[in-house]
């Protein structure tokens, strides 16, 4: 034996075919390579990346933390309570953000937020305030342990939902999800919004505090592997976990004493509203991937947000820096007359969801939604699978009936992004253009390429820094 | 054609296919009805540069775009000789088996590795992408060999001390040939088994010895190649050391064999002191002013295993001297350091595109007055094109070039057979001699040409067919590369 190679088990071949073909005439099994060029200019970066010798065992270390994390669903409160907010501060979704260049949707939704907050009496009133910038700031809502889908617009009287890692204690927040259509999170402010909003904070807040005290912890990640057998991606589509979670809630909250005409309305409210369950499928993720934060030399991503504006990612070697380029308009179908002249740029910290391995990269599970965005089944399988060309490992945890239980393709690489130049695959809904809109259609999103090569050159720069 | 030819020229960013397959294509649409000159590339420099080379007005351009550059009698032709570029890269493509089943391909050899149980992997990529693929491999525990060239060299060592580290063999970047449990990988000739095991820093040096050793009768437990580079100051000889253990670790090498173009001096001595502690004797064939050739390394190591030496066959004979200079037109690298070292002796230096000493070194014209050899395998030779032992056409236009220049009276050419390697060399090559002998005689000069056929009778090409043709075109061939060169030399030497 003069090598560790068994001719039974083949070659892979990557590059020129002759010589694949060439083991082939020596009646091999050749496993060939559909390599192609990475994108424009990492190649010198990717060569420093591949040869970093704290990459490997970094990116064990980063995927198994992720891994690791189970989220707990331990409480409702206040966001002035559980984040700190104070009056006048406002979380959005995605990388930092000014008001000058925030888009249609997200001004509408800081519009209404700052009335609900009783800052104006008239929405359109707040955005002089914005504007001066007197008195009010933003922040994302990931440099506060929160991710906000859409907008993401988090106020100090929003009601949050509280996700703990039983472990290590640490938690991650995400608002109470409003339902669809003319909402806050698509920029929508009207009165009724607004009242909407109040509702939430005066019953469905409380009512959920209350059952949840009562219920003890409920296990969000065990959940998310029920829904995903039960065709639910857990990002467009989150029937089963909804259903789940009130499973798990109902019997306190019947006998919380709150009353029945109120819990009456908050079960209808939450029944009729597919999208519940996605407020704390999205911590879930956060709390997880966070985990994996701080790695030096990891190329894992831990975040992908967008504010409307702008797509950012994070990741796993380079602390908090955000690598961020335009955001692009989804590819999908709207609603009624709307089309694609009337949508916004890509928005929301939503894809947190396809950040840890579901959404977009566990399509295939979710066949009731592919037509919706914009897909069809075999579309769907072949969509995991590609994610799986540009992920670390997957999560056996979250396994996909119809693809053998593959586990979600989960931690996505940025090498492996810019070699292929496959981009991860989101489902997203679609924000109006315009303040106060709501949503206008749903279907299929990536991110801009570009963002990828900038965060590779980093990794390399702090690879080389090392050397 | 009856008119002004018409152009058109696209690009298409984001297509790819690699280059030996974009060769098939512009053969392919090149063959079509009222195309006159076809060429699809992608658009490196050096690519650029031929297409602008053949008349075309070329775009501004990027690597990663496909260049599609058409000349066509008239504009009705223009589509059908679209509609066949699309065919042919339809055809270059090859759907993975399977039915039905909703697959990916793998991407990366990392994937690819993940899927199966594949034992090694064989990266042929652009150099610059190479790492990266080769670091995959040694990830996933497996030996890789790099075929591709113009990898960095900060980037081999990363790479070499990775595989140390994890006890794994990295042969190359730029190595064209090894033998691995009886399969032969990149550019290798059929041998039969045997007790000696090969460690090559040179891919052609490498298949000089499997066709001698074969026509002795003499088989190996393996050939590792190692890559040109490995036992240069810079990587101190990583692979060699590696591969020397692999085989002293095994039962069935009764001598390694080390051979390399000329080593660093400090990496020679140390290896030397390296194969002292070895339990299986190592005999160098490091190539070199005061060094035996290869084929008296290889007479050396029949005599260590005592086995006896053949006389190295010779098809036809250049019987008459010529006058003039000495033009080696090589494939393989080693093949022409060795050529080069035997005649600096006879005719003074030698001026080569890969020169024992600087001063000699070819400009871009790739001509001198003085004896020239010209490596056409060599990385700069081969960025962004395929091999010669693949793609003959550079080095057959030079020999037609070298058949029209008087001062020229021997041509000293290598044919490489075996896997990888040209399917059928001698269907052009022959004609090619016979041509530049027509060329020459038609000018009223004498010209002689000699080859160096490396190969075996089992190689898929037929060493016997491949001599034999080549022969009768009008040349001498050696199976020995030093006995042709040695010959050429004379052939000059006793004319004037």
């Amino acid at each position: 034996m003069t090598s560790t190679f068994d001719p039974a088990g083949g070659i892979v071949s990557t590059g020129v075919s002759i010589f694949a073909d060439a083991l082939v005439d020596q009646a091999l099994d050749v496993s060939r390579v559909d390599w192609r060029p990475p994108m424009e200019g990492t190649e010198s970066d990717l060569a420093v990346v591949a040869t970093d010798p704290l990459r490997p065992e970094a990116n064990a270390k980063a995927l198994a933390a992720y891994l690791g994390v189970q989220g707990n669903l331990v409480g409702v409160a206040p966001a002035r309570e559980v984040l700190g907010l104070e009056k006048g501060q406002f979380l959005h979704a995605g990388p930092p953000l000014l008001w000058e260049n925030a888009s249609g949707p997200m001004r509408g939704a800081l519009l209404g937020a700052a009335a609900y907050e009783g800052l104006v009496d008239d929405p359109e009133d707040a955005e002089a305030l914005f504007v001066s910038g007197d008195n009010v700031s933003l922040e994302p809502c990931h440099h506060r342990s929160a991710v906000g889908p859409m907008a993401g617009v988090v106020s100090p009287s929003m009601w949050m939902w509280i996700i703990e890692d039983p472990e290590s204690g640490r938690r991650t927040y995400c608002s109470l999800n409003e339902g669809l259509g003319k909402v806050l999170r698509y920029g929508a402010y009207s009165p009724e919004v607004l009242e909407r909003l109040r509702w939430m904070s005066d019953v469905l807040g409380p009512v959920l505090a209350k059952a949840t005290a009562d219920t003890g912890p409920v296990n969000v990640t065990s959940i998310l592997g029920q829904m995903l057998q039960m065709g639910d991606e857990a990002h467009n589509r989150n029937r089963a976990g909804t259903l789940m979670l009130m499973r798990d809630l109902a019997p306190a909250m019947v006998q919380s004493g709150f009353d029945t005409g109120d819990l009456a309305q908050v079960f209808s409210f939450i029944g009729g509203n597919d999208h519940f369950f996605l407020n704390l499928a999205m911590p879930a993720c956060k709390l997880a991937l966070d985990a994996a934060r701080d790695i030096e030399g990891s190329t894992m991503v831990v975040a992908m947000a967008r504010n409307g504006t702008e797509f950012g990612i994070q990741t796993a070697g380079t602390g908090d820096e955000w690598f961020t380029g335009p955001a692009q308009i989804a590819d999908g179908l709207y609603l009624g007359d709307y089309g694609p002249d009337d949508a916004n740029p890509d928005i929301g910290d939503s894809a947190i969801t396809e950040t840890a391995g579901i959404g977009g990269f566990a399509m295939a599970t979710a066949p009731a939604i592919v037509r919706f965005v914009g897909g069809t089944v075999p579309d769907a399988l072949a969509t995991t699978r590609r994610m799986n060309e540009i992920t670390l490992g997957n999560n056996d945890r979250w396994s996909i009936p119809v693809l053998d239980f593959l586990g979600a393709p989960t931690g996505i690489d940025v090498t492996k992004v810019c070699r292929t130049a496959i981009l991860p695959q989101i489902n997203t809904g679609m924000a109006g253009a315009v303040a106060g809109t709501g949503q206008v259609g749903a279907g299929l999103v990536t991110p801009p390429a570009e963002i990828f090569p900038k965060a590779l050159k980093a990794l390399a720069d702090r690879a080389r820094a090392r050397q | 054609m009856t008119g002004p030819a018409v152009e058109h020229v696209e690009l298409r960013p984001g297509a790819y296919a690699d280059s030996v397959a974009l060769l098939q294509v512009s053969k392919d649409v090149a063959a079509v009805d009222g195309v006159v000159a076809a060429q699809v590339a992608m658009a490196t420099e050096l690519n650029l540069e031929v297409i602008a080379g053949m008349g075309f007005d070329v775009p501004e351009a990027s690597p990663n775009d496909m260049v599609v550059a058409l000349r066509v009698e008239t504009s009705e032709h223009i589509a059908p000789a679209l509609a066949a570029v699309d065919a042919a890269l339809a055809a270059s493509r090859r759907q993975p088996s399977g039915s039905g089943e909703v697959t990916a391909p793998p991407r990366t050899t990392g994937s690819a590795l993940s899927r199966g149980d594949a034992g090694l992997a064989l990266i042929s990529v652009p150099g610059q992408s190479a790492t990266v693929e080769a670091m995959d491999a040694l990830e996933a525990g497996r030996d890789v060999m790099i075929f591709s060239d113009n990898v960095p060299v900060a980037e081999e060592i990363a790479l070499k001390q990775a595989a140390t580290d994890r006890d794994l063999l990295v042969m190359g970047p730029d190595c064209g040939t090894a033998v691995v449990n009886g399969i032969g990988l990149g550019f290798a000739n059929t041998v039969r088994p045997g007790p000696v095991g090969i460690v090559a820093a040179s891919g052609t040096g490498c298949q000089q010895l499997l066709a001698l050793l074969d026509h002795a009768g003499v088989g190996i437990t393996a050939a590792l190649g190692v890559g040109g580079r490995d036992l240069g100051a810079d990587v101190r000889a990583l692979s060699t050391k590696q591969a020397m253990r692999r085989l002293d670790a095994d039962a069935a090498t009764e001598l390694i064999v080390v051979v390399s173009k000329p080593p660093a001096d400090e990496v020679a001595a140390e290896l030397r002191e390296f194969a002292s502690t070895l339990s299986t004797p190592v005999q160098f064939a490091l190539l070199g002013a005061d060094q035996p050739d290869l084929t008296a390394a290889t007479e050396q190591v029949l005599t260590s295993l005592g086995r006896d030496i053949p006389s190295w066959p010779v098809w036809g004979e250049a019987a008459q001297p010529a006058s003039g200079l000495l033009r080696g037109l090589f494939a393989g690298g080693t093949l022409c350091d060795e050529a080069m070292i035997l005649a600096e002796g006879a005719l003074g230096k030698v001026w080569s595109n890969i020169p024992l000493d600087e001063d000699h070194r070819l400009g871009s014209s790739l001509d001198a007055d003085g004896t020239v050899m010209i490596d056409f395998g060599s990385d700069e030779m081969t960025r962004g094109r395929p091999h010669p032992m693949i793609d003959p056409t550079i080095r057959l236009d030079h020999l037609a070039k070298v058949s029209r220049n008087a001062s020229v009276g021997v041509v000293l050419l290598d044919v490489v057979l075996g896997h990888g390697a040209d399917a059928d060399p001698a269907a052009t090559m022959a004609p090619a001699i016979r041509e530049a002998l027509a060329t020459a005689q038609a000018d009223g000069r004498e010209l002689r040409v000699v080859v160096a056929c490396v190969g075996t009778s089992g190689d898929p090409q037929g060493l016997e067919r491949q001599a034999q043709a080549l022969a009768e075109a009008g040349a001498e061939v050696h199976l020995s590369n030093a006995r042709a060169a040695q010959r050429a030399v004379t052939l000059i030497g006793s004319a004037s």
